[in-house]
Protein backbone atom coordinates (compact mmCIF):
# COMPACT_ATOMS: atom_id res chain seq x y z
CA UNK A 1 0.00 0.00 0.00
CA UNK A 2 1.23 3.50 -0.91
CA UNK A 3 0.99 6.06 1.62
CA UNK A 4 -0.85 9.64 0.73
CA UNK A 5 2.63 10.82 1.18
CA UNK A 6 4.52 9.04 -1.27
CA UNK A 7 1.40 9.67 -4.22
CA UNK A 8 2.25 13.35 -3.75
CA UNK A 9 6.39 13.13 -4.46
CA UNK A 10 5.33 10.86 -7.15
CA UNK A 11 2.71 12.84 -8.15
CA UNK A 12 4.77 16.38 -8.31
CA UNK A 13 7.86 15.27 -7.96
CA UNK A 14 9.42 18.18 -6.64
CA UNK A 15 7.95 17.45 -2.99
CA UNK A 16 10.67 15.68 -0.54
CA UNK A 17 9.22 13.22 1.15
CA UNK A 18 11.81 14.01 3.94
CA UNK A 19 10.50 17.57 4.67
CA UNK A 20 7.46 17.06 7.21
CA UNK A 21 3.64 17.74 5.66
CA UNK A 22 1.10 20.08 7.25
CA UNK A 23 2.36 23.43 7.12
CA UNK A 24 -0.68 26.48 7.49
CA UNK A 25 0.32 29.83 5.59
CA UNK A 26 -2.21 32.36 5.87
CA UNK A 27 -1.95 36.21 5.12
CA UNK A 28 -4.32 38.85 4.91
CA UNK A 29 -6.96 36.44 4.88
CA UNK A 30 -10.58 37.68 5.05
CA UNK A 31 -13.89 35.55 5.30
CA UNK A 32 -17.00 36.86 4.58
CA UNK A 33 -20.22 35.38 5.45
CA UNK A 34 -23.96 36.02 4.47
CA UNK A 35 -25.55 37.70 1.50
CA UNK A 36 -26.73 41.25 0.45
CA UNK A 37 -27.38 43.38 3.92
CA UNK A 38 -26.88 40.49 6.31
CA UNK A 39 -23.05 40.03 4.72
CA UNK A 40 -20.56 40.38 7.62
CA UNK A 41 -16.88 39.98 7.75
CA UNK A 42 -16.36 36.61 9.97
CA UNK A 43 -12.76 36.89 9.83
CA UNK A 44 -10.56 39.94 9.16
CA UNK A 45 -7.17 40.10 7.54
CA UNK A 46 -5.41 37.50 9.90
CA UNK A 47 -2.03 36.41 9.34
CA UNK A 48 -0.50 33.19 10.62
CA UNK A 49 1.62 30.21 10.08
CA UNK A 50 1.45 26.90 11.75
CA UNK A 51 4.19 24.50 11.65
CA UNK A 52 4.02 20.83 10.69
CA UNK A 53 2.94 18.54 13.45
CA UNK A 54 2.31 21.31 15.54
CA UNK A 55 -0.95 21.47 18.23
CA UNK A 56 -2.60 24.78 17.68
CA UNK A 57 -5.51 25.99 19.39
CA UNK A 58 -8.21 28.82 18.05
CA UNK A 59 -9.99 29.95 21.34
CA UNK A 60 -12.51 32.17 21.84
CA UNK A 61 -15.78 33.24 22.43
CA UNK A 62 -19.22 31.92 20.30
CA UNK A 63 -18.92 33.26 17.02
CA UNK A 64 -15.93 34.63 16.93
CA UNK A 65 -15.12 33.33 13.52
CA UNK A 66 -12.87 30.78 14.45
CA UNK A 67 -15.46 27.59 13.33
CA UNK A 68 -15.41 29.82 10.02
CA UNK A 69 -11.56 29.69 9.87
CA UNK A 70 -11.60 26.10 10.42
CA UNK A 71 -13.98 25.68 7.52
CA UNK A 72 -11.94 27.45 5.23
CA UNK A 73 -9.02 25.55 6.36
CA UNK A 74 -11.16 22.90 5.42
CA UNK A 75 -12.05 23.66 2.11
CA UNK A 76 -15.23 23.96 2.65
CA UNK A 77 -15.61 27.83 3.21
CA UNK A 78 -13.89 29.91 0.41
CA UNK A 79 -12.33 32.80 1.68
CA UNK A 80 -13.00 36.55 0.20
CA UNK A 81 -9.42 37.83 -0.01
CA UNK A 82 -6.25 36.91 1.09
CA UNK A 83 -3.92 33.71 0.67
CA UNK A 84 -4.40 30.22 2.41
CA UNK A 85 -2.17 27.71 1.76
CA UNK A 86 -1.12 24.16 2.80
CA UNK A 87 2.67 23.22 2.21
CA UNK A 88 2.93 26.20 -0.47
CA UNK A 89 -0.20 25.34 -1.98
CA UNK A 90 -3.67 27.16 -2.00
CA UNK A 91 -6.67 25.39 -0.75
CA UNK A 92 -8.86 24.54 -3.34
CA UNK A 93 -11.62 22.39 -1.87
CA UNK A 94 -12.39 20.03 0.62
CA UNK A 95 -10.01 16.94 0.50
CA UNK A 96 -8.75 13.20 2.75
CA UNK A 97 -5.74 15.21 3.20
CA UNK A 98 -7.44 18.12 5.75
CA UNK A 99 -9.96 15.67 7.96
CA UNK A 100 -12.49 17.39 9.59
CA UNK A 101 -14.05 16.27 12.81
CA UNK A 102 -17.06 18.04 13.74
CA UNK A 103 -18.75 18.97 17.36
CA UNK A 104 -21.49 16.17 16.65
CA UNK A 105 -20.00 13.36 14.55
CA UNK A 106 -20.90 12.77 11.31
CA UNK A 107 -20.98 9.04 10.94
CA UNK A 108 -23.26 7.54 8.31
CA UNK A 109 -26.05 5.82 10.26
CA UNK A 110 -26.37 3.27 7.39
CA UNK A 111 -22.72 2.05 7.58
CA UNK A 112 -21.23 0.23 10.95
CA UNK A 113 -18.75 1.47 12.61
CA UNK A 114 -15.52 -0.51 10.40
CA UNK A 115 -17.00 0.27 7.31
CA UNK A 116 -17.47 3.79 8.21
CA UNK A 117 -14.00 3.97 9.62
CA UNK A 118 -13.13 2.37 5.92
CA UNK A 119 -14.99 5.01 3.95
CA UNK A 120 -12.20 7.15 2.59
CA UNK A 121 -10.32 4.07 1.77
CA UNK A 122 -13.36 2.96 -0.17
CA UNK A 123 -13.49 6.33 -2.36
CA UNK A 124 -9.57 5.77 -3.32
CA UNK A 125 -10.52 2.16 -4.60
CA UNK A 126 -8.83 -0.12 -2.16
CA UNK A 127 -10.56 -3.55 -1.95
CA UNK A 128 -12.99 -4.05 0.90
CA UNK A 129 -10.66 -7.01 2.76
CA UNK A 130 -7.88 -4.48 2.25
CA UNK A 131 -9.55 -1.72 3.96
CA UNK A 132 -11.64 -3.58 6.26
CA UNK A 133 -8.08 -4.76 7.61
CA UNK A 134 -6.49 -1.29 7.86
CA UNK A 135 -9.76 0.44 9.15
CA UNK A 136 -9.69 -2.43 12.34
CA UNK A 137 -6.04 -1.47 13.14
CA UNK A 138 -7.43 2.19 12.86
CA UNK A 139 -10.21 1.30 15.26
CA UNK A 140 -7.45 -0.15 17.85
CA UNK A 141 -5.44 3.00 17.48
CA UNK A 142 -8.18 4.51 19.34
CA UNK A 143 -9.50 1.60 21.63
CA UNK A 144 -13.12 0.47 19.93
CA UNK A 145 -11.51 -2.81 17.59
CA UNK A 146 -14.77 -4.49 19.79
CA UNK A 147 -17.09 -2.10 18.56
CA UNK A 148 -16.46 -2.77 14.83
CA UNK A 149 -19.65 -4.24 13.97
CA UNK A 150 -21.96 -2.23 15.73
CA UNK A 151 -24.19 0.74 14.17
CA UNK A 152 -22.91 4.21 15.41
CA UNK A 153 -26.19 4.77 17.03
CA UNK A 154 -25.29 2.16 19.24
CA UNK A 155 -22.69 3.89 20.23
CA UNK A 156 -21.99 6.67 23.54
CA UNK A 157 -21.35 9.98 21.94
CA UNK A 158 -17.45 9.73 23.48
CA UNK A 159 -17.14 6.62 21.41
CA UNK A 160 -18.77 8.01 18.16
CA UNK A 161 -15.89 11.02 18.54
CA UNK A 162 -13.43 8.38 18.53
CA UNK A 163 -14.82 6.57 15.36
CA UNK A 164 -15.21 9.73 13.85
CA UNK A 165 -11.28 10.32 14.61
CA UNK A 166 -10.11 7.24 13.00
CA UNK A 167 -12.21 7.23 9.71
CA UNK A 168 -10.11 10.76 9.86
CA UNK A 169 -6.65 9.45 10.32
CA UNK A 170 -7.01 6.53 7.88
CA UNK A 171 -6.30 9.22 5.21
CA UNK A 172 -3.37 10.22 6.83
CA UNK A 173 -4.13 13.78 6.66
CA UNK A 174 -1.74 16.38 6.78
CA UNK A 175 -4.02 18.55 9.07
CA UNK A 176 -6.50 17.25 11.41
CA UNK A 177 -8.74 20.28 12.06
CA UNK A 178 -11.14 19.93 14.92
CA UNK A 179 -14.17 21.81 15.51
CA UNK A 180 -15.08 21.82 19.66
CA UNK A 181 -15.07 18.23 18.86
CA UNK A 182 -15.63 16.84 22.98
CA UNK A 183 -18.16 20.16 23.36
CA UNK A 184 -21.28 17.95 23.32
CA UNK A 185 -20.01 15.25 25.68
CA UNK A 186 -19.74 15.03 29.47
CA UNK A 187 -16.73 16.68 31.15
CA UNK A 188 -15.53 12.56 32.45
CA UNK A 189 -15.75 11.57 29.10
CA UNK A 190 -14.51 15.16 27.59
CA UNK A 191 -11.04 14.63 29.77
CA UNK A 192 -10.44 11.43 28.79
CA UNK A 193 -11.13 12.44 24.98
CA UNK A 194 -8.43 14.78 25.34
CA UNK A 195 -5.89 12.60 26.96
CA UNK A 196 -6.49 9.90 24.18
CA UNK A 197 -6.18 12.88 21.48
CA UNK A 198 -2.91 13.59 23.35
CA UNK A 199 -1.77 9.92 22.85
CA UNK A 200 -3.22 9.58 19.07
CA UNK A 201 -1.25 12.57 18.18
CA UNK A 202 2.17 11.87 19.95
CA UNK A 203 1.79 8.66 17.59
CA UNK A 204 0.20 10.17 14.64
CA UNK A 205 2.13 13.58 14.06
CA UNK A 206 -0.05 15.40 12.10
CA UNK A 207 -0.66 19.15 11.83
CA UNK A 208 -3.82 19.79 14.13
CA UNK A 209 -6.12 22.83 14.63
CA UNK A 210 -8.34 22.37 17.70
CA UNK A 211 -11.31 25.04 18.11
CA UNK A 212 -12.63 25.28 21.34
CA UNK A 213 -13.84 27.88 23.90
CA UNK A 214 -12.89 26.06 26.91
CA UNK A 215 -9.74 27.88 27.89
CA UNK A 216 -8.44 24.66 29.82
CA UNK A 217 -8.90 22.42 27.20
CA UNK A 218 -6.94 25.03 24.93
CA UNK A 219 -3.89 25.06 28.07
CA UNK A 220 -3.94 21.01 28.42
CA UNK A 221 -3.49 20.50 24.74
CA UNK A 222 -2.24 23.14 22.70
CA UNK A 223 1.52 24.29 21.45
CA UNK A 224 0.30 27.21 20.79
CA UNK A 225 -2.75 29.24 21.51
CA UNK A 226 -4.49 31.85 19.27
CA UNK A 227 -7.17 34.02 20.79
CA UNK A 228 -9.73 35.33 18.62
CA UNK A 229 -12.22 38.26 19.43
CA UNK A 230 -15.43 38.79 17.09
CA UNK A 231 -17.14 40.77 14.90
CA UNK A 232 -14.23 41.56 12.62
CA UNK A 233 -12.72 37.72 13.65
CA UNK A 234 -9.33 38.70 14.28
CA UNK A 235 -6.31 37.79 16.47
CA UNK A 236 -5.84 39.78 19.76
CA UNK A 237 -2.76 37.27 21.12
CA UNK A 238 -0.48 34.61 19.94
CA UNK A 239 0.63 32.50 23.19
CA UNK A 240 2.68 29.92 23.12
CA UNK A 241 2.46 26.83 26.06
CA UNK A 242 5.24 25.18 26.52
CA UNK A 243 4.45 22.21 29.32
CA UNK A 244 6.27 19.61 28.81
CA UNK A 245 4.73 16.86 27.24
CA UNK A 246 3.61 14.15 28.15
CA UNK A 247 1.17 16.02 30.02
CA UNK A 248 -1.25 14.45 32.65
CA UNK A 249 -4.26 15.69 34.57
CA UNK A 250 -2.04 17.15 37.66
CA UNK A 251 -1.15 19.84 35.21
CA UNK A 252 -4.31 21.67 35.50
CA UNK A 253 -3.45 22.68 38.79
CA UNK A 254 -0.22 24.29 38.55
CA UNK A 255 0.47 27.44 39.40
CA UNK A 256 2.38 27.85 35.88
CA UNK A 257 -1.23 26.80 34.27
CA UNK A 258 -3.22 28.86 36.96
CA UNK A 259 -1.40 32.12 36.09
CA UNK A 260 -1.55 31.71 31.93
CA UNK A 261 -5.33 30.64 32.47
CA UNK A 262 -5.78 34.26 34.57
CA UNK A 263 -4.07 35.75 31.45
CA UNK A 264 -6.47 33.86 28.54
CA UNK A 265 -9.85 35.08 30.92
CA UNK A 266 -8.39 38.63 31.08
CA UNK A 267 -8.05 38.20 27.24
CA UNK A 268 -11.47 37.35 26.66
CA UNK A 269 -13.51 38.98 29.63
CA UNK A 270 -12.86 42.06 27.25
CA UNK A 271 -15.36 40.57 25.01
CA UNK A 272 -18.16 40.13 27.66
CA UNK A 273 -21.59 40.82 26.99
CA UNK A 274 -21.71 40.37 23.31
CA UNK A 275 -23.26 37.12 22.68
CA UNK A 276 -22.96 36.12 18.94
CA UNK A 277 -24.80 33.05 17.69
CA UNK A 278 -22.54 30.52 17.00
CA UNK A 279 -21.34 30.08 13.36
CA UNK A 280 -20.58 26.97 11.48
CA UNK A 281 -17.34 25.70 10.06
CA UNK A 282 -20.13 24.84 6.75
CA UNK A 283 -20.92 28.96 6.52
CA UNK A 284 -24.00 30.10 7.34
CA UNK A 285 -27.40 27.47 6.80
CA UNK A 286 -28.77 28.59 2.85
CA UNK A 287 -25.13 27.72 1.14
CA UNK A 288 -24.76 24.80 2.66
CA UNK A 289 -26.80 23.36 -0.35
CA UNK A 290 -24.57 21.71 -2.72
CA UNK A 291 -25.94 21.32 -6.24
CA UNK A 292 -24.97 18.49 -8.37
CA UNK B 1 -37.13 -17.65 33.88
CA UNK B 2 -36.11 -18.10 30.16
CA UNK B 3 -39.25 -20.05 29.19
CA UNK B 4 -41.57 -17.99 31.40
CA UNK B 5 -40.14 -14.84 28.82
CA UNK B 6 -41.08 -16.71 25.87
CA UNK B 7 -44.53 -18.05 27.37
CA UNK B 8 -45.14 -14.34 27.84
CA UNK B 9 -44.11 -12.63 24.59
CA UNK B 10 -45.86 -15.52 22.58
CA UNK B 11 -48.96 -14.58 24.96
CA UNK B 12 -48.67 -11.09 23.83
CA UNK B 13 -48.68 -12.18 20.51
CA UNK B 14 -51.71 -13.95 20.80
CA UNK B 15 -53.64 -11.40 22.18
CA UNK B 16 -52.54 -9.15 19.43
CA UNK B 17 -53.06 -11.27 16.80
CA UNK B 18 -56.51 -12.41 18.66
CA UNK B 19 -57.40 -8.43 18.67
CA UNK B 20 -56.86 -7.81 14.95
CA UNK B 21 -58.74 -11.02 14.05
CA UNK B 22 -61.21 -9.65 15.88
CA UNK B 23 -61.72 -6.21 14.80
CA UNK B 24 -61.84 -7.88 11.28
CA UNK B 25 -64.64 -10.20 12.71
CA UNK B 26 -66.58 -7.48 14.36
CA UNK B 27 -66.99 -5.53 10.67
CA UNK B 28 -67.82 -8.43 9.16
CA UNK B 29 -70.87 -8.94 12.00
CA UNK B 30 -71.71 -5.35 11.35
CA UNK B 31 -71.89 -5.66 7.70
CA UNK B 32 -74.03 -9.10 8.41
CA UNK B 33 -76.75 -7.45 10.41
CA UNK B 34 -76.72 -4.26 8.37
CA UNK B 35 -77.59 -6.35 5.29
CA UNK B 36 -79.36 -9.09 6.20
CA UNK B 37 -82.04 -6.59 8.77
CA UNK B 38 -81.67 -4.21 5.79
CA UNK B 39 -81.12 -1.57 7.53
CA UNK B 40 -82.38 2.48 6.46
CA UNK B 41 -80.89 5.28 7.82
CA UNK B 42 -82.00 7.69 5.34
CA UNK B 43 -79.02 9.12 4.47
CA UNK B 44 -77.49 5.69 3.94
CA UNK B 45 -79.22 2.57 3.50
CA UNK B 46 -77.84 -0.75 3.27
CA UNK B 47 -81.18 -2.28 1.81
CA UNK B 48 -79.06 -3.26 -1.47
CA UNK B 49 -76.07 -4.21 -0.22
CA UNK B 50 -75.24 -7.81 -0.36
CA UNK B 51 -74.58 -10.00 1.98
CA UNK B 52 -71.78 -11.55 3.80
CA UNK B 53 -73.19 -14.81 2.84
CA UNK B 54 -74.19 -13.61 -0.95
CA UNK B 55 -70.33 -12.89 -1.45
CA UNK B 56 -68.95 -15.99 -0.09
CA UNK B 57 -71.16 -17.52 -2.64
CA UNK B 58 -69.61 -15.54 -5.03
CA UNK B 59 -66.17 -16.21 -4.15
CA UNK B 60 -67.12 -20.39 -3.99
CA UNK B 61 -68.82 -19.59 -7.62
CA UNK B 62 -65.54 -17.39 -8.96
CA UNK B 63 -62.94 -20.28 -7.28
CA UNK B 64 -64.89 -22.88 -9.56
CA UNK B 65 -65.48 -21.20 -12.65
CA UNK B 66 -61.39 -20.94 -13.68
CA UNK B 67 -61.63 -17.58 -14.13
CA UNK B 68 -59.51 -16.03 -11.01
CA UNK B 69 -56.39 -17.60 -11.94
CA UNK B 70 -56.39 -14.66 -15.59
CA UNK B 71 -58.22 -12.17 -13.78
CA UNK B 72 -55.65 -12.17 -11.26
CA UNK B 73 -52.88 -12.59 -13.79
CA UNK B 74 -53.45 -10.09 -15.51
CA UNK B 75 -54.28 -7.17 -12.55
CA UNK B 76 -51.02 -8.37 -11.31
CA UNK B 77 -48.77 -7.87 -14.31
CA UNK B 78 -50.13 -4.64 -15.10
CA UNK B 79 -50.11 -3.21 -11.50
CA UNK B 80 -46.09 -4.86 -11.68
CA UNK B 81 -45.20 -3.11 -14.92
CA UNK B 82 -46.90 0.17 -13.82
CA UNK B 83 -45.33 -0.04 -10.26
CA UNK B 84 -42.07 -1.20 -11.79
CA UNK B 85 -41.98 1.47 -14.62
CA UNK B 86 -42.97 4.23 -11.75
CA UNK B 87 -40.64 3.15 -8.88
CA UNK B 88 -37.56 3.97 -11.49
CA UNK B 89 -39.10 7.21 -13.01
CA UNK B 90 -40.00 8.30 -9.54
CA UNK B 91 -36.92 7.06 -7.79
CA UNK B 92 -34.68 8.99 -10.25
CA UNK B 93 -36.13 12.13 -10.96
CA UNK B 94 -36.58 12.57 -7.12
CA UNK B 95 -33.09 12.01 -6.87
CA UNK B 96 -32.49 15.04 -9.18
CA UNK B 97 -35.34 17.25 -8.59
CA UNK B 98 -33.52 16.59 -4.71
CA UNK B 99 -30.31 17.37 -5.34
CA UNK B 100 -30.33 20.07 -7.78
CA UNK B 101 -32.47 23.58 -7.60
CA UNK B 102 -32.02 23.60 -11.40
CA UNK B 103 -33.65 20.81 -12.06
CA UNK B 104 -36.19 21.32 -8.97
CA UNK B 105 -36.95 24.66 -11.32
CA UNK B 106 -37.38 22.62 -14.22
CA UNK B 107 -39.34 19.75 -13.50
CA UNK B 108 -41.38 20.47 -10.44
CA UNK B 109 -44.26 23.04 -12.32
CA UNK B 110 -44.97 20.45 -15.07
CA UNK B 111 -45.26 17.77 -12.10
CA UNK B 112 -47.27 19.71 -9.61
CA UNK B 113 -49.47 20.24 -12.26
CA UNK B 114 -50.01 16.82 -13.53
CA UNK B 115 -50.23 15.56 -10.19
CA UNK B 116 -53.97 16.28 -8.78
CA UNK B 117 -55.28 14.66 -12.26
CA UNK B 118 -57.64 11.46 -11.18
CA UNK B 119 -56.69 8.38 -13.18
CA UNK B 120 -60.14 8.29 -14.58
CA UNK B 121 -59.25 11.46 -16.09
CA UNK B 122 -56.24 10.08 -17.92
CA UNK B 123 -58.39 7.53 -19.88
CA UNK B 124 -59.17 9.35 -23.05
CA UNK B 125 -55.87 10.47 -23.64
CA UNK B 126 -54.36 7.17 -22.68
CA UNK B 127 -56.23 5.44 -25.29
CA UNK B 128 -54.84 8.25 -27.76
CA UNK B 129 -51.31 8.07 -26.98
CA UNK B 130 -50.98 4.40 -26.21
CA UNK B 131 -51.66 1.75 -29.48
CA UNK B 132 -52.17 -0.72 -27.53
CA UNK B 133 -55.03 -1.02 -24.55
CA UNK B 134 -52.63 -3.40 -22.32
CA UNK B 135 -49.97 -0.25 -22.35
CA UNK B 136 -52.71 2.31 -21.57
CA UNK B 137 -53.91 0.01 -18.98
CA UNK B 138 -50.42 0.05 -17.38
CA UNK B 139 -49.80 4.20 -18.18
CA UNK B 140 -52.86 4.49 -15.73
CA UNK B 141 -51.41 1.90 -12.56
CA UNK B 142 -48.02 4.08 -13.40
CA UNK B 143 -48.96 7.44 -12.75
CA UNK B 144 -50.91 6.31 -9.96
CA UNK B 145 -47.94 5.23 -8.02
CA UNK B 146 -45.46 8.01 -9.72
CA UNK B 147 -46.42 11.01 -7.22
CA UNK B 148 -46.18 9.19 -3.91
CA UNK B 149 -42.56 7.57 -4.98
CA UNK B 150 -41.24 11.01 -6.16
CA UNK B 151 -42.31 13.14 -3.65
CA UNK B 152 -41.50 10.75 -0.45
CA UNK B 153 -37.54 10.32 -2.82
CA UNK B 154 -37.55 14.33 -2.70
CA UNK B 155 -38.69 14.56 0.54
CA UNK B 156 -35.58 12.08 1.72
CA UNK B 157 -32.68 13.57 -0.66
CA UNK B 158 -33.61 17.55 0.95
CA UNK B 159 -33.84 15.69 4.50
CA UNK B 160 -30.29 14.36 3.95
CA UNK B 161 -28.44 16.12 6.61
CA UNK B 162 -25.73 18.70 4.73
CA UNK B 163 -23.18 18.01 7.73
CA UNK B 164 -22.80 14.12 6.07
CA UNK B 165 -22.08 15.16 2.50
CA UNK B 166 -19.86 18.00 3.79
CA UNK B 167 -18.26 14.73 5.27
CA UNK B 168 -18.25 12.71 3.11
CA UNK B 169 -16.32 15.66 0.42
CA UNK B 170 -13.78 15.64 3.12
CA UNK B 171 -13.28 12.22 3.09
CA UNK B 172 -12.59 11.83 -1.04
CA UNK B 173 -16.31 11.43 -1.99
CA UNK B 174 -16.66 12.39 -5.67
CA UNK B 175 -19.83 14.39 -6.63
CA UNK B 176 -21.08 10.27 -8.14
CA UNK B 177 -19.60 8.77 -5.02
CA UNK B 178 -21.49 11.28 -2.80
CA UNK B 179 -24.71 10.19 -4.64
CA UNK B 180 -24.18 6.49 -4.39
CA UNK B 181 -22.89 6.57 -0.91
CA UNK B 182 -24.44 9.39 1.11
CA UNK B 183 -28.01 10.77 -0.29
CA UNK B 184 -29.40 7.58 -1.85
CA UNK B 185 -28.77 5.79 1.80
CA UNK B 186 -29.73 8.27 3.79
CA UNK B 187 -33.05 8.76 1.65
CA UNK B 188 -33.49 4.95 1.58
CA UNK B 189 -36.18 5.09 4.28
CA UNK B 190 -38.25 7.73 3.16
CA UNK B 191 -37.84 6.18 -0.18
CA UNK B 192 -39.47 2.88 0.59
CA UNK B 193 -41.85 4.76 2.60
CA UNK B 194 -42.56 6.22 -0.45
CA UNK B 195 -42.67 2.86 -2.60
CA UNK B 196 -44.61 1.39 0.09
CA UNK B 197 -47.39 4.13 -0.28
CA UNK B 198 -47.09 3.84 -4.42
CA UNK B 199 -48.01 0.02 -3.99
CA UNK B 200 -51.37 0.96 -2.56
CA UNK B 201 -52.33 3.21 -5.00
CA UNK B 202 -51.03 1.84 -8.18
CA UNK B 203 -53.88 -0.55 -7.01
CA UNK B 204 -56.49 1.98 -6.06
CA UNK B 205 -55.85 3.05 -9.80
CA UNK B 206 -56.46 -0.48 -11.09
CA UNK B 207 -60.50 -0.36 -11.07
CA UNK B 208 -59.70 2.73 -13.22
CA UNK B 209 -57.10 1.24 -15.59
CA UNK B 210 -59.09 -1.70 -16.38
CA UNK B 211 -62.42 0.11 -17.03
CA UNK B 212 -60.66 0.10 -20.38
CA UNK B 213 -59.95 -3.99 -20.51
CA UNK B 214 -61.45 -6.31 -22.69
CA UNK B 215 -61.53 -9.30 -20.69
CA UNK B 216 -59.77 -9.98 -17.96
CA UNK B 217 -58.51 -8.02 -14.59
CA UNK B 218 -59.68 -7.63 -11.10
CA UNK B 219 -60.52 -4.22 -12.10
CA UNK B 220 -62.22 -5.17 -14.84
CA UNK B 221 -64.52 -7.88 -12.89
CA UNK B 222 -65.46 -5.71 -10.68
CA UNK B 223 -66.47 -2.79 -13.09
CA UNK B 224 -68.13 -5.32 -15.03
CA UNK B 225 -70.14 -6.89 -12.30
CA UNK B 226 -70.97 -3.26 -11.48
CA UNK B 227 -72.50 -2.57 -15.62
CA UNK B 228 -74.20 -6.47 -14.93
CA UNK B 229 -75.40 -5.40 -11.52
CA UNK B 230 -73.97 -8.03 -9.79
CA UNK B 231 -73.63 -6.71 -6.81
CA UNK B 232 -72.10 -9.70 -4.35
CA UNK B 233 -68.87 -9.71 -7.66
CA UNK B 234 -68.32 -6.56 -6.94
CA UNK B 235 -67.92 -6.63 -3.61
CA UNK B 236 -65.46 -10.08 -3.98
CA UNK B 237 -63.93 -7.75 -6.52
CA UNK B 238 -63.33 -4.83 -4.03
CA UNK B 239 -62.35 -7.60 -1.69
CA UNK B 240 -59.65 -8.97 -3.74
CA UNK B 241 -58.31 -5.63 -4.88
CA UNK B 242 -57.77 -4.60 -1.19
CA UNK B 243 -56.22 -7.84 -0.36
CA UNK B 244 -53.60 -7.67 -2.80
CA UNK B 245 -52.91 -4.10 -2.12
CA UNK B 246 -52.25 -4.84 1.82
CA UNK B 247 -50.18 -7.66 0.87
CA UNK B 248 -48.18 -6.53 -1.67
CA UNK B 249 -47.49 -3.04 0.09
CA UNK B 250 -46.70 -5.13 3.34
CA UNK B 251 -44.07 -6.81 0.89
CA UNK B 252 -42.22 -3.81 0.17
CA UNK B 253 -42.47 -2.27 3.59
CA UNK B 254 -41.18 -5.88 4.39
CA UNK B 255 -38.09 -5.56 1.77
CA UNK B 256 -37.37 -1.78 3.00
CA UNK B 257 -37.11 -2.96 6.66
CA UNK B 258 -34.27 -5.58 5.47
CA UNK B 259 -32.48 -3.19 3.08
CA UNK B 260 -32.64 -0.13 6.27
CA UNK B 261 -31.65 -2.52 9.17
CA UNK B 262 -30.14 0.82 10.71
CA UNK B 263 -33.14 2.82 10.36
CA UNK B 264 -34.82 0.82 13.18
CA UNK B 265 -32.50 1.54 15.63
CA UNK B 266 -32.38 4.75 15.41
CA UNK B 267 -36.17 5.37 15.86
CA UNK B 268 -37.30 6.97 13.40
CA UNK B 269 -36.49 10.09 13.52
Amino acid sequence: MMTIYENQATDTGERNPAVALGEINAEKLSIRLGTGASEFEAVQAVDFNIKPGEFVCLLGPSGCGKSTLLGALAGHIIPASGVLEVDGQAISGPSPEHGMVFQHHTLFPWLNVVDNVAFGLKMRGVDKAERHAQALTMLQQVGLQDVATRWPSQLSGGMQQRVEIARVLINKPRLLLMDEPFGALDAQTRLKMQQLLLDIWGRIRTTLVFVTHDIDEALFLADRILVMSPRPGRFIENLPVTFARPRTTELVTTPEFMQLKRHCLDLLNHEEGRQLPRLSPLGLPPETRITV
Amino acid sequence: MASFKKTNALTARFTTASMQLGSVAACVLLWHFASTLRIDLGVITFSNVPTPQAVISAIWQLLQSNALLPHLGSSLARVFSGYTAAAIVGVALGLVIGRSRKAENWLMPPLELLRPIPAVAWIPLAILMFPSSEASMIFITFTGALFPILLNTIHGVEAVDPRLIASSRSLGASPRAILREVVLPGALPSIFTGLSIGMGTSWFCLVTAEMISGQWGIGYYTWSSYVIQNYADIVVGMLLIGLLGMGSSWLIKRIGDWLTPWYRLQGKS
